[in-house]
C-alpha cells in the first residue's frame, strides 16, 4: 500500500533536497496531488522516477534515447559508449559503422546516424561538437542532440561576443579589443592604447590557433597577417582580437551542468595549467591555487554566464587566474571537456551520463548545495607524439599495451593491441587518471600508474610524463601555464634519454634469436662471427645506428620489448625506441651525411612530420641563413615552419604548396658553401630526437618564438579539432 | 639412412674431464680472438685512436658497414702473425675474410693501419695471397679496403722479390678479373709504392677524399729522386686520381660514403652463382646433440682431453651431421677410416674421418670413397686426426706405399670442394693422405686441441735419440730428447700453425657445422668440375 508523501518527507527518503522535489512536481516529472493546499507524493510514483532519474544506470528508454550515435573516434567514443551501454542505450561508434567516415562532413554524419536508427547523436568533443550549424542539422534530421542549444554555441563561439557578454554580466576580462571593426588602423591604434605585451587570437577560434604574442609592436602587422591566415584556414573567419598578455597565470576552468528547465550546478574547477603549446597536458581537481570562497566566486561567475546564454549540458568555463589581477574571463567551452574525468572523479558524476539525461529532457537531480567535492584527481594525457622532438605527431603500430591498475586509477584508452595510430586523427591515445583522498596520494598513484604502462610500437610522450609527474613545480601545485616551457626539456635530458647499452643488446638478441629462426636456411643469416659474439648492425628509431656484439643470443623474454615483424620495440624508461637492422648505407644518404660533417656541402631540409604543404618561402637559388623558414606544413590543424639547417644556396626544392608529405620527405636541398656553422643540422628528425632537448629543435609552431609563451589556454588542437 | 648414436655419458667423469678440458681451450681461443679484434683494430688504443681523429674507421667497423647488416663474416687466420714479429703486427696487419656484400658472397682484404702503418709482413703478403687464392678456387668477387703504407721495409727480401710475394698479389689480381672475379679496390688511406697497384690492378675503385692517396713514390722519395716539393694530397689524392689520372673511378668525402660506394659496385656486377648440381634440403640440428647448453656438454665431451687416446670419431661426426644421418660406406672393410655420404646445414657432404691408423685397406676405401664423391659431385669433408700410416715390415711388403699413394693421389685430383677439419692429431703422410694444407682443400680449420708434426714429439725424440747412437745412460738420453720433446710441444701448437697461416683458423668446435656451410656456400660460387685422377699406382 502506497503511502502519501509531503515534498520534505520525499526529498528526505531518496537523499535529495525539497527543492528539488518541488522542481519535479512543478515540471511534471513527479505525479503528485494537492491535499489542502499542500502537495502530496505517492511512495510509488516516487521510486519509479527515482529509479529512472538518479545516478547508476536507470533506463533512459521512457524518456526517448534507445540508440546513440558517437560522432567521434578514439578514447572518447569509448568512454562515451560505456556509459550509454551501462544505461541501456544501444551505442554506436562512428568508427565501427564507419572507419572512414569522415568527420567534418556533417551532412554525411547526419546521415549514417540516421540510417543506423539513432535517435540521438553525442558528438564527443571536437570540431562537430562546437558547431552550431551541426548541432542544428541533427535537429532538424530528428535526432536528438547530446549537447548544448545551438545558439548558445554560436554565442560562446564568438570569443568576442562572449568577452562582451562577460563584460555586461560584471564577470572580470582582461583588457581588450573585440570591437566588429577589423581594419588594421582600429587593432593598431587598439594595440597602442593596450600596449605590448598582448595576445592576438581569432574571434572565431579556440585550442590556440593563429594566436600570437606580440612583445613589441612593430611586430604587430606580421603578427595580424599571419593570425588571420591561420584564422581563415581553421575557421573560416579571421576576425581578431586583442587582449592583455598575462605572464604565467594559472589555467582553472568551472564546469557546469544545466537542464532544460533552467536548472544549473558547477561542479568545482579544474586547473590545466600544465599545457605545452595551447595543448593540456597535466588537469587536476581541485586546483591547488582555488580556495572555496574562490570556487564559489568563480563558479557563481560561470553559472551566471551560462545561464545568460540558455546553456544546457554540461560545459566548461574557463579562466586565467593571476596572482595579482585574480581571474579573468577567457572563453566558454560548450561542450565535454578531454578533462571531464578528474571532475568526475571528485564529484562522484557521471557526465556523460548528466548529458545524457539532460538531452532527455530530465531535471537535474542536483543542486548546488548537493554538490560535494571530495579528495583528489589529477590526469595525464598520453599522446602519439615525441615530446623529445618538439612534440611532433608520431605514427606507428601499437605492439603492445599495458595499462596501469589499481586502487583510484582509471585508464579512458581510444587503442587497442594492433591498432593503427596514423597521423590522420587526434594523436589522445589515452587518459591516465588517479584520484586520492589528498593530491599528494592521488599524484602517487598517477606516478605508479604511468611506470606501470607500456605502449610499444610507436613514439608516445609516456616518457615526458613520467619526468612531469616528478618534476617539483608539479609536485608542489605550483605550475602556471609557462612552466612546462621553461622546465622542458631538462638540461640534462639528452644525457638521461640516451639509449642504454643493455638496450642495444636485448634488441639485438631478439633480433638474432628471430633471424636464427626465420633464416635458420641462411648459414649468413644472424652476424655470425669467428671466435667472437655475433655482430648485428641496427638502428634505433631515432637513427643512430650502432654494430653490437651479442653476448648471449638466447633469447630470454623480456617485459618491455616486442617483437614484431623484422623490427623490435624496446621500452626504455616509458618511450618505445624501435630497432631494426640498419639499413645499409646507400650512397646519397652517406654522402649528404658526410657532407653534413664536413664543412661544404649540400644539407637536405626534410619533412618533420606528415602534412600538408601551406607554403614554399623560398625559390632556388636564393640564399637562406640558418633557421630561415623553407616552407610551412601543416599537420593536426598547425602550422609549422620548416626551417634551415643550414646556411646556403637552395639548389632543389622537390615539394610545392598542396603536397602531402611525409615524415622524412626531402622538401629541399641547401648547398652549404658558406662555410662551417657551428651547429650542423643534417636531418632534422636525428638531431631533434638525439640532442634530445641540449638543441632547441630546428621546428617551431608558427606564430610562437623562443620569448613567446602562449598567454591563454584554450583547449588543445587534439581536443577542439580531434575529429578532423 | 642410419642414425648414429651417441654411446658417451656426459656425467661420466671422463666426459667431464673431456668437457673442461675442451672448455679451457675454447675460452683461451676466444681470449687470443678479442686481443685481436676486440679493440675494432689490431693497433693499441692510441694508433686506434689517431686513426680515428684522421676520420678514419678502424678496419673491422669497415668491414661492418661493407657487409650486408647481419652477414656472417668467415674471418680467415685472425691469429696470423701470433707470436711473430715481436707481437707487433696483430692479425699479419691485415683483415680477411668472406661475407656478404650486397647479397654476393665476397672475399674481403683490408689493411689495418694501426699495425705498422699497414704495412706488408711476410705474413701479411701470405694472408693477402691466401685470401685471393680462395677467390680464385671459389670464385669469389674481391673488395680490398686498402690503407697500406707498402712493404716493409725492413724485411723486404722476404717481402718483394719471389713468387709468393708481393708482385703476386697484382699477378692474381689480373688472373683473377681475366676469370670474371671482379675486382675492386676502396682506398680508404695510403696506397704507397706497390700497394698503388692494387687500385690500379682493380676493375672499379673509390678514393676518400681527404685521406687517400695513390702514388708509386711518396713526397720524401719525390724530394729524394727529384728535388720536387709536393704534399701527398697533390701528389695522389683523391682530386689527382678521380679528376686528372683516373686511376680511381668514384670519390668519397669519408670512409662511409666510400663504402656505400663500394656496396654499389658489388650490386651493379649481377652476378649469379651457378647452379649446384644437387639440390639443398632444409637444414637439421644433429639428433644426437641437443640444444643451448648440452649441445657444449655433448660436443666437448667427445674429444679426449689427452690426445693419445683415442675417441670413436663417429661421435663426431654424428655431432656434425644433419639429424646424425650418416650413409656408412664400407663399415666393415679399413675401420680405421670412417666414410660415409650426409648433409651438414642441408648440403650434402662426403665425410672422411681418421678413426686410427692408416693401413692399404683404408687407404684404397678412402680412394673408393672419393671416387665416388666426385662422380657424385658432392662435396668432402676430411676430419683429420691421425697418426700416419702403419708402419712395418709386413706393411711396407703389403705395399702401403702404393694404396697410400692411391689416397693422396686421389685427394689431390678431386675436383670437389675440400673441407679439412684437423680434430686432433695430425701427423706425418697422414696430413696429406687427409687433405692437408699442402692439397689445397677449399678451407682448412684446426680444434684447439689439434697438433701438427712431422710426427709425435716422442716418436721424434727417440728417432733423433737412436740415430745418433752414444747416449749411454737413460739421463743422457732424456736430456738429449728434452729440448726435441720441447720444440715439438711448442711447434706442434695450432697456434703456431695458424701463426703461419698453415690453416684459415682456429674454431672452436662447436662452430664447426657453421663454418662448413658457410665454406660450402661459398664454393658453390664455382661451378664443380668434373674429375681426372692421375695414375693410380695398382
Amino acid at each position: 500500500m502506497p503511502e502519501e508523501l509531503s515534498p520534505s518527507q520525499a526529498a528526505a527518503r531518496i537523499g535529495t533536497t525539497t527543492r528539488t522535489v518541488q522542481r519535479w512536481i512543478a515540471a511534471g516529472v513527479l505525479p503528485a496531488r494537492r491535499v489542502g493546499g499542500r502537495w502530496r507524493v505517492a511512495s510509488d510514483a516516487l521510486d519509479a522516477v527515482t529509479s529512472e532519474t538518479r545516478g547508476g544506470a536507470g533506463p533512459l528508454g521512457a524518456f526517448g534515447i534507445r540508440t546513440l550515435f558517437v560522432a567521434n573516434r578514439g578514447e572518447i567514443a569509448a568512454r562515451i559508449c560505456r556509459t550509454a551501454t551501462g544505461m541501456g542505450i544501444a551505442c554506436i561508434g562512428a568508427h565501427e559503422t564507419e572507419p572512414a567516415l569522415d568527420l567534418l562532413d556533417g551532412a554525411a554524419v547526419i546521415a549514417l546516424a540516421r540510417s543506423s536508427g539513432a535517435d540521438a547523436l553525442h558528438p564527443g568533443y571536437g570540431f562537430l561538437a562546437e558547431n552550431a550549424d551541426f548541432a542544428q542539422a541533427v535537429g532538424r534530421a530528428g535526432i536528438r542532440w547530446v549537447g548544448p542549444p545551438p545558439d548558445a554555441i554560436r554565442g560562446m563561439g564568438d570569443k568576442a561576443r562572449a568577452r562582451r557578454l562577460a563584460a555586461t554580466l560584471d564577470i572580470p576580462i582582461l583588457p581588450g579589443y573585440d570591437d566588429p571593426d577589423q581594419s588594421d588602423e582600429a587593432l593598431s591604434g587598439a594595440a597602442e592604447r593596450l600596449a605590448a605585451p598582448l595576445l592576438v587570437k581569432p574571434a572565431a577560434g579556440g585550442g590556440g590557433k593563429g594566436m600570437r604574442v606580440v612583445r613589441d609592436l612593430a611586430g604587430l602587422p606580421d603578427a595580424l597577417a599571419s593570425a588571420r591566415r591561420e584564422a581563415r584556414a581553421a575557421f573560416g573567419d579571421d576576425r581578431l582580437i586583442l587582449e592583455r598578455f598575462l605572464e604565467g597565470p594559472r589555467h582553472v576552468e568551472i564546469q557546469v551542468l544545466f537542464d532544460q528547465h533552467g536548472n544549473g550546478v558547477h561542479l568545482g574547477e579544474r586547473d590545466c595549467s600544465i599545457q605545452r603549446r595551447h595543448q593540456k597536458i597535466l588537469e587536476e581537481s581541485p586546483s591547488p591555487a582555488v580556495d572555496e570562497l574562490l570556487r564559489e566566486r568563480m563558479g557563481e561567475a560561470a553559472l551566471r554566464l551560462a545561464a545568460a546564454v540558455g546553456y544546457t549540458s554540461a560545459g566548461t568555463v574557463e579562466f586565467l587566474l593571476d596572482d595579482r589581477t585574480g581571474f579573468t574571463f577567457l572563453e566558454m567551452n560548450t561542450r565535454l571537456q578531454v578533462e571531464h574525468p578528474v571532475t568526475e572523479l571528485v564529484s562522484g558524476r557521471d557526465l556523460v551520463a548528466d548529458q545524457l539525461r539532460i538531452a532527455a529532457g530530465e531535471l537535474l537531480s542536483v543542486e548546488q548545495a548537493d554538490v560535494r567535492l571530495t579528495g583528489h584527481a589529477l590526469e595525464v594525457r598520453l599522446y602519439a607524439e615525441d615530446a623529445e622532438a618538439g612534440f611532433l605527431p608520431a605514427t606507428g603500430r601499437v605492439e603492445r599495451l599495458v595499462w596501469p591498475s589499481g586502487e583510484g586509477v582509471r585508464v579512458d584508452a581510444g587503442i587497442t593491441t594492433g591498432g593503427e595510430v596514423t597521423g590522420r586523427f587526434d594523436p589522445l591515445l589515452a587518459k591516465i587518471i588517479a584520484q586520492g583522498r589528498t593530491r599528494a596520494e592521488a599524484l602517487d598513484r598517477l606516478r605508479k600508474a604511468l611506470d606501470e604502462t607500456v605502449v610499444l610500437g610507436l613514439t608516445t610522450n609516456l616518457r615526458f610524463l613520467r619526468w612531469l609527474v616528478r618534476e617539483p613545480a608539479v609536485m608542489d601545485g605550483q605550475a602556471r601555464i609557462d612552466t612546462l616551457d621553461r622546465i622542458w626539456p631538462p638540461d640534462d635530458w639528452s644525457a638521461r634519454a640516451v639509449v642504454p647499452d643493455e638496450a642495444w643488446q636485448g634488441a639485438g638478441r631478439a633480433l638474432a634469436t628471430s633471424m636464427s629462426d626465420a633464416s635458420q636456411s641462411d648459414p649468413w643469416a644472424g652476424g655470425w662471427r669467428l671466435n667472437a659474439p655475433p655482430i648485428l648492425r641496427l638502428a634505433a628509431g631515432d637513427g643512430e645506428e650502432r654494430s653490437v656484439a651479442i653476448d648471449d643470443v638466447v633469447g630470454r623474454a623480456e617485459p618491455g620489448l616486442v617483437l614484431a615483424d623484422d623490427r623490435v620495440h624496446l621500452d626504455i624508461g616509458g618511450r618505445s625506441v624501435t630497432f631494426r637492422l640498419a639499413t645499409p648505407p646507400d650512397v646519397d644518404r652517406a654522402a649528404r651525411a658526410a657532407a653534413a660533417h664536413s664543412a661544404a656541402g649540400s644539407s637536405e631540409v626534410v619533412a618533420p612530420m606528415p602534412g600538408g604543404v601551406l607554403a614554399v618561402h623560398v625559390a632556388i637559388g636564393d640564399r637562406v641563413e640558418a633557421g630561415e623558414p623553407i616552407a610551412t606544413l601543416e599537420a593536426m590543424k598547425m602550422e609549422h615552419a620548416v626551417l634551415a639547417p643550414s646556411p646556403g644556396l637552395v639548389t632543389d626544392i622537390r615539394v610545392e604548396p598542396g603536397d602531402q608529405v611525409v615524415r622524412g620527405q626531402l622538401l629541399a636541398l641547401i648547398d652549404g658553401e658558406a662555410g662551417p656553422s657551428s651547429e650542423r643540422h643534417d636531418r632534422l628528425i636525428t638531431t631533434a630526437a638525439r640532442s634530445g632537448g641540449t638543441h632547441e629543435p630546428q621546428i617551431e609552431a608558427a606564430g610562437r618564438d623562443r620569448d613567446d609563451r602562449p598567454a591563454t589556454a584554450h583547449d588543445p588542437p587534439g581536443a577542439s579539432g580531434s575529429s578532423s | 639412412m642410419g642414425v648414429l648414436r651417441s654411446r658417451i655419458d656426459p656425467s661420466a667423469p671422463e666426459a667431464v674431464a673431456n668437457r673442461s678440458a675442451m672448455e679451457n681451450l675454447v675460452a683461451d681461443l676466444r681470449a687470443r680472438q678479442a686481443e685481436v679484434s676486440g679493440r675494432g683494430a689490431g693497433g693499441d688504443e692510441r694508433s686506434i685512436a689517431r686513426h680515428r681523429e684522421r676520420g678514419k674507421l678502424p678496419v673491422r667497423e669497415r668491414i661492418e658497414r661493407l657487409l650486408d647488416p647481419g652477414s656472417a663474416f668467415l674471418e680467415l687466420s685472425p691469429l696470423a702473425a701470433d707470436g711473430l714479429y715481436d707481437d707487433e703486427a696483430a692479425s699479419a696487419g691485415i683483415v680477411t675474410g668472406v661475407g656478404k656484400v650486397e647479397g654476393t658472397t665476397c672475399v674481403i682484404v683490408a689493411n689495418d693501419a694501426t699495425v705498422k702503418g699497414g704495412t706488408y709482413y711476410p705474413l701479411t703478403v701470405k694472408k693477402h695471397l691466401r685470401a685471393q687464392e680462395i677467390a680464385l678456387e671459389n670464385r669469389l668477387t674481391c673488395v680490398y679496403l686498402v690503407d697500406s703504407g707498402g712493404a716493409f721495409l725492413p724485411l723486404q727480401a722476404d717481402v718483394f722479390p719471389d713468387r709468393e710475394h708481393f708482385g703476386r698479389i697484382f699477378y692474381n689480381q689480373a688472373r683473377l678479373s681475366a676469370l670474371g672475379v671482379s675486382q675492386v679496390a676502396l682506398v680508404m688511406g695510403s696506397c704507397t709504392a706497390g700497394g698503388a697497384y692494387v687500385p690500379a690492378m682493380s676493375d672499379e675503385t673509390v678514393i676518400v677524399k681527404g685521406t687517400g692517396t695513390i702514388f708509386l713514390g711518396g713526397p720524401p722519395l719525390v724530394k729524394a729522386a727529384t728535388g720536387e716539393d709536393v704534399s701527398a694530397e697533390n701528389l695522389g689524392g683523391a682530386d689527382v686520381h678521380a679528376r686528372l689520372s683516373g686511376v680511381v673511378d668514384h670519390e668519397a668525402l669519408d670512409d662511409e660514403h666510400a663504402l656505400a660506394l663500394g656496396r654499389s659496385i658489388v650490386r651493379n656486377l649481377n652476378r649469379r652463382p651457378p647452379v649446384p648440381p644437387w639440390d639443398r634440403l632444409s637444414p637439421e640440428p644433429p639428433a644426437v646433440c641437443p640444444t643451448g647448453d648440452e649441445r657444449t656438454a655433448h660436443l666437448y665431451a667427445t674429444v679426449s682431453a689427452d690426445s693419445r687416446r683415442n675417441v670413436d670419431v663417429r661421435e663426431i661426426v654424428a655431432r656434425i651431421l644433419d639429424g646424425s644421418r650418416f650413409h656408412e660406406f664400407k663399415p666393415l672393410y679399413g675401420e680405421t677410416l670412417v666414410c660415409g655420404f650426409g648433409h651438414v646445414e642441408g648440403y650434402p657432404v662426403g665425410i672422411i674421418a681418421n678413426d686410427g691408423i692408416l693401413f692399404s685397406q683404408s687407404a684404397l676405401k678412402g680412394t673408393h670413397f672419393i671416387e665416388l664423391a666426385v662422380q657424385r659431385k658432392i662435396p668432402l669433408v676430411f676430419l683429420q686426426n691421425i697418426t700416419g700410416f702403419m708402419i712395418g715390415r709386413e706393411y711396407e711388403a703389403g705395399g702401403i706405399a702404393k694404396d697410400g699413394a692411391k689416397m693422396v693421389t686421389a685427394v689431390a685430383c678431386a675436383e670437389v670442394p675440400k673441407f679439412t677439419v684437423i680434430i686432433g692429431g695430425s701427423f706425418g703422410a697422414g696430413n696429406y693422405a687427409m687433405a692437408g694444407r699442402a692439397y689445397s682443400p677449399r678451407f682448412l680449420w684446426s680444434w684447439p686441441n689439434a697438433r701438427i708434426s712431422v710426427m709425435g714429439g716422442q716418436q721424434a725424440a727417440r728417432v733423433l735419440s737412436t740415430v745418433r747412437g752414444d747416449l749411454a745412460t737413460e739421463e743422457e738420453r732424456d736430456a738429449f730428447e728434452k729440448p726435441i720433446l720441447e720444440t715439438y710441444e711448442r711447434e706442434g701448437s695450432p697456434y703456431f700453425a695458424t701463426a703461419r697461416l698453415w690453416d684459415d683458423g682456429v674454431i672452436d668446435p662447436l662452430d664447426t657445422r657453421r663454418v662448413l656451410a658457410l665454406g660450402i656456400d661459398a664454393a658453390l660460387n664455382a661451378p664443380i668440375p668434373d674429375t681426372k685422377f692421375g695414375v693410380f699406382r695398382m
